[in-house]
């Protein structure tokens, strides 16, 4: 991954955003500044309350600035567009709607014909690995089946960037590490623009080309690190030194401040 | 991604879900036999103990009636109950009460929900209409819809209009306001997936918030649907010239115990039967939520 010769796809500047408390201002962001490249994967760590969902938000278009500006593709964010996937933690899949209506949600409210719809789903429930359960509802899922179903319903409207809100926060372990290699495995055939937010150092390190530390109070960035291990990324990279030592760069910026 | 999904899926669910069963089932049955068997076999005795133990009550119920009624208590006796209502039924009377206070309630009912439906969501969505609409609302529903008969009754005259009135009143009412909360207790996530995945307002009423409320609407109708019946009952005793409650408030006049006792198990039947239908309709289009 060359940063230089690709060009910016978001661009944070000097974002500040504040919230009106009974009786005071709560700055929840001040003067954040970031640009993420095209096709680049970034993962955001930092403690609670620093801002993290906000930021997302703010790029996600359900949040506004109170100053600065965020801009996707150069153009001000001024709300939420089928260009900006989204995947949050809790899951957020329609109950009432099988994996296959939920995954076709986007399509449908885009107005795609009925046919077309169904085949790109079926690829993209394909890609997650749930075609067994495509006419489950998302009460017979698993934790980590339903966040397979959010990332197929996110890919499925084909947004060019992802902005993941601590995707696999509420699951265990070992689904993680799966879920983890297999969202690798799908950004290397699907090129996107991906926003990580996590609270797991590891994951934080395992997944991007550069991860963003956050400080708190007010939230702000504290340290950008640059991950430069090879994709693939493969068991054999986790357990490297080389991983080991980023991860202790990043554990101690994040604990460390 | 299989493995995972096996091991965290809904197998291990269903397994934690069927264990209280499966223990009851070693606790008082001790059954022996194959294990696979076991919580299947656990579910069906748990279904047809519950069962008999319903028949039991019921039987044992109706025979300490039968008692009370033989031991000089002035009750009529069960067979006597049931002559009395085949003979109102063969004199056509109970029919005749039966379709007026059906038709009432019906009407009534459907026409307070069908009201109820749009009025709680444009209550929910809109923050003028909420403003609007709350305060009168909130006000009627802490008066009994019966206690503004007399005044339906002067102003509406004392046809069918002012009873199928106060039994919309008792229906829209409850509706109203489960609607309304159905609407305001969307999931705030569920509305941000549908705008993150483009769509509009129009949309994301259609499409996420109607869905989303259809338990309470539900909930709602069913509470809606007692109250009606019980206003209506209320409202034949006071003022008709037909329906079950009038019948019972004629037997009273001739001290008819049969008859009033005819009218009661008449009026429980009925409302169970249609508060069954809703829960069968309630199952049907809510099967989706996850029950804890
Ligand atoms: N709508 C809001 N109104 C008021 N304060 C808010 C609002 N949203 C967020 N905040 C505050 O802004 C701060 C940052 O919140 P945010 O959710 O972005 O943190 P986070 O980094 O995502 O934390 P976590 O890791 O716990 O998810 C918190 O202190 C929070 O209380
Ligand atoms: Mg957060």
């Amino acid at each position: 991954m060359t940063h230089a010769t690709t060009t910016t796809k978001i661009s944070v500047q000097d974002v500040r955003k504040t919230f009106q408390l009974k009786n005071k201002e709560f700055v929840a962001l001040d003067g954040v500044s970031l640009d993420i490249a095209d096709n680049e994967f970034v993962t955001v760590v930092g403690p609670s309350g620093c801002g993290k969902s906000t930021l997302m938000n703010i790029l996600g278009g359900l949040e506004t600035v109170s100053a600065g500006r965020a801009m996707v593709d150069g153009k001000e964010v001024s709300g939420p567009g089928p260009d900006r996937g989204v995947i949050f933690q809790q899951y957020a899949l329609f109950p009432w709607l099988t994996v296959r209506k939920n995954v076709e949600f986007g399509l449908k409210v885009a107005g795609v014909p009925k046919a077309e719809r169904a085949k790109r789903a079926e690829y993209f429930i394909e890609m997650v690995g749930l075609e067994q359960f495509a006419d489950a509802l998302p009460k017979m899922l698993s934790g980590g089946m339903k966040q397979r179903c959010a990332i197929a319903r996110a890919y499925a409207v084909n947004p060019s960037i992802l902005l993941m809100d601590e995707p696999f926060g509420a699951l265990d372990a070992l689904t993680r590490v799966k879920l983890q290699e297999q969202l690798l495995e799908t950004w290397n055939r699907e090129k996107r623009t991906v926003m990580f937010i996590t609270h797991d150092v590891d994951e934080a390190v395992f997944l991007a080309n550069r991860v963003v530390v956050m400080a708190a109070r007010p939230g702000r960035i504290h340290e950008v690190i640059d991950v430069d291990l090879p994709y693939p990324r493969t068991e054999e990279v986790r357990l490297s030194p080389e991983f080991g030592e980023l991860r202790n760069r990043v554990w101690h910026a994040v604990y460390h401040q | 991604m299989e493995r995972v999904a096996q091991m965290t899926g809904p197998a291990e669910g269903d397994d934690v879900r069927r264990q209280p069963e499966a223990q009851l089932a070693t606790m008082t049955m001790a059954v022996p036999g194959g294990e696979p068997e076991k919580p299947a076999r656990a579910k069906m005795t748990k279904r047809t103990k519950l069962l008999i133990l319903n028949a039991i009550s019921v039987v044992g119920g109706i025979g300490i009636w039968w008692t009370l009624a033989l031991t000089g208590f002035q009750f009529p006796t069960p067979p006597e109950v049931i002559e009395t209502g085949v003979k109102l039924w063969k004199s056509g009377l109970l029919q005749e009460d039966l379709a007026a206070s059906l038709t009432r309630v019906l009407i009534g009912f459907l026409a307070g929900s069908a009201l109820a439906i749009p009025v709680g969501f444009v209550m929910g969505w809109y923050t003028v209409a909420r403003g609007l609409f709350e305060p009168w609302i909130q006000f009627f529903r802490t008066i009994p819809p019966l206690a503004l008969l007399p005044l339906v009754l002067v102003l509406l005259g004392i046809g069918e209009v002012p009873k199928v009135f106060v039994i919309f009143l008792a229906a829209f009412l409850v509706c109203v306001i489960s609607t309304y909360q159905g609407v305001v207790s969307v999931d705030r996530t569920l509305i941000n997936a549908a705008r993150v995945l483009g769509a509009k307002d129009g949309t994301i009423f259609v499409r996420v918030v109607v869905p989303a409320s259809t338990p309470f609407i539900l909930v709602g109708m069913r509470t809606g649907l007692g109250s009606s019946w019980a206003t209506l009952v209320a409202a034949e005793l006071l003022a008709a010239q037909a329906g079950l409650g009038y019948r019972m408030q004629q037997a009273q006049l001739y001290y008819d115990l049969a008859t009033i006792f005819v009218g009661i198990v008449c009026i429980g039947i009925l409302g169970l039967v249609m508060d069954r239908l809703l829960l069968l309709a309630e199952s049907k289009l809510t099967g989706w939520q996850e029950r804890i």
